[in-house]
């Protein structure tokens, strides 16, 4: 039996869960409320997510930031593969503590720094290339796959590291090729790790303000963008039903995800229990 | 075809190391020494801002070097000290407050049975992975002068006028307990699932009382996770933009916020 809990812990402990909770929960009940008013409760209605439907301007931002999310997170994950590899792989190679401090840096670097200097960066790079003219879609991409390789190599080295590689040899010893053994047995053994790279890159694109904020032109603003802009004129019940359909969104799948990983871990022991195999 | 794959199959490890190297150095490592460049630099009207430090003009190599904006750095101290001890004071105490709820709260989850542990391990990741810009915005809808909590005491008749909570120091602490309490969790729950009860039983044998017990054996081998969970708050939390723009007054103006609306002041077309 483990030891237990004492009840001011305990309490402080609800309390804490209560704060991460209760903001979200109360925006989300009112978010169905009919009233303008934040203050006044006028009875259910779905009136804010129809008008939500119909804002031209918060569906081109959320369009443009999927877009950037997913080619973001593409990118960073193909990176973030990479730098694993080179890391967990390739034992002393040159430029390696070059590469390290250079994957490393970008994860403490506050986000105004790093957006500053893109943004000076592609000004002198429009002046010297003509490209990119102006700022957009690209550059958001190109900031955003610039940190989010940084996440994605942590992750995947750390599933790397415990990788088997007795598995490799014996493909190698069967006469498979480098690129063969990586695309059709390192590449689905780490396929988790690859996965929770992508959307932990997705994610972190898609939340990004600051670094957005820096390297987006006009007519370019992302989601985060707009919402900021109109969260500083106020609470509005639109934002309310925009961010209940987002949340509840990452709710499913992360609570669809965890069950599937409980069920896979409980069935593991099980099995372990009763001396089969896992 | 065959002589790219040939190809690939010589250089393959290189291309490893070299893409994302590359990358990293004309995306991140470029743009810092851009930076530091330009602070050596006058500034100028047009776009952009300032001279170039070095080229080639008509007369061969011409350098703009000079320490006028370290200088003004210092003239203007006031206007950075202020801002930086506000940001300096508010993600240490950031850091503090999420340090008292995330210790319990790691704790419980810690010593929970494997079902509750990994229902409370899913109420921490939720937050998580949800955008903390739109738990911000969920905050002020709570903490207005009109918001859910002010509407709620006037109500039950607690108060009469609504209390100032937004634009506080009380305001910016929740919007970081919001924003970073998993970060500091996650960090405490990994060395304290490792704690075994043998130890704390041997404490216990051996005299200690409950405090004694946690002085001595829990909180030593716990502080590897207060140290990670401490950083990975506290260096964001330095340079949070968000939350001061939103929750924050004149008087929560931390590095994060007036750096960005020096720029934007400046160079960014306003919209």
């Amino acid at each position: 039996m483990r030891r237990g809990i004492s009840w001011p812990a305990l309490w402080l402990a609800i309390i804490g869960f209560g704060i991460l909770y209760v903001p979200v929960v109360v925006m989300v009940v009112y978010s169905f409320n009919a009233s303008r008013l934040v203050s006044v409760w006028a009875g259910f209605s779905t009136r804010w997510y129809g008008e939500l439907m119909q804002n031209d301007q918060v569906l081109s931002a959320l369009a443009k930031s999927l877009w950037v999310a997913v080619n973001a997170a593409t990118l960073s994950t193909v990176f973030g593969v990479l730098i694993a590899l080179a890391f967990v792989r390739y034992g002393n190679f040159r430029f390696r503590l070059l590469l390290s401090a250079l994957a490393s840096t970008p994860l403490v670097m506050p986000e105004v720094v790093t957006g500053l200097s893109l943004l000076l960066l592609f000004i002198a790079m429009e002046g010297f290339l003509g490209w990119p003219a102006g700022r957009g879609i690209d550059t958001i991409i190109i900031a955003h796959t610039t940190f989010g390789m940084c996440f994605a190599a942590v992750v995947v080295q750390s599933r790397l590291r415990d990788f088997d590689m007795s598995i490799e040899e014996a493909a190698s010893d069967l006469g498979a090729t480098q690129p063969y053994i990586f695309f059709s047995i390192t590449l689905p053994i780490i396929a988790p790790a690859v996965v929770a790279a992508w959307l932990l890159a997705f994610t972190l694109s898609f939340d990004d303000l600051v670094i957005a904020s820096f390297v987006s032109g006009p007519g370019s603003s992302t989601l985060p963008i707009v919402v900021f802009s109109k969260v500083r004129l106020g609470v509005t019940p639109e934002i309310n039903a925009l961010a209940t359909i987002m949340i509840a969104l990452v709710a499913a799948s992360v609570i669809a995800a965890s069950v599937i990983i409980y069920r896979n871990a409980t069935g593991r022991a099980v099995a372990e229990e009763k001396g089969g195999q896992p | 075809m065959a002589a790219a794959r040939q190809w690939i199959a010589r250089h393959g490890r290189r291309l490893v190391v070299a893409l994302p190297l590359l990358w990293l150095l004309v995306f991140f490592l470029l743009p810092l020494v851009e930076v530091a460049q330009t602070s050596f630099t006058v500034a100028r009207r047009g776009i952009p801002p300032f001279a170039p430090l070095w080229g080639f003009g008509e007369d061969g190599f011409f350098t703009n070097f000079n320490l006028e904006n370290y200088g003004l750095l210092l003239d203007y101290w006031q206007d950075y000290i202020g801002p930086a001890g506000n940001s300096l004071r508010l993600a240490f105490f950031s850091t503090l407050i999420c340090l008292l709820f995330a210790y319990p709260m790691a704790w419980w989850i810690a010593r929970s049975n494997p079902r509750r542990r990994a229902i409370l391990l899913v109420l921490v990741m939720l937050p998580f992975w949800t955008s903390s810009l739109l738990r911000i915005y969920a905050l002020i809808g709570l903490l207005n002068p009109n918001g859910f909590i002010n509407s709620m005491l006037m109500f039950l008749g607690v108060i009469d006028t609504p209390i100032r909570m937004m634009q506080t120091d009380f305001s910016i602490y929740m919007g970081m307990l919001l924003t970073y309490l998993p970060l500091m969790i996650l960090p405490l729950y990994a060395v304290m699932i490792r704690l075994e009860d043998d130890l704390l039983d041997a404490a216990a044998d051996l005299g200690a009382s409950r405090a004694g017990v946690f002085l001595t054996v829990v909180l030593p081998l716990t502080l590897p996770g207060i140290i990670a969970g401490s950083l990975l708050v506290f260096i964001p939390a330095v340079g949070e933009f968000v939350i001061p723009a939103l929750l924050g007054g004149p008087e929560q103006i931390m590095v994060g916020k007036h750096g960005r609306q020096g720029v934007v002041d400046r160079i960014l077309p306003q919209p």
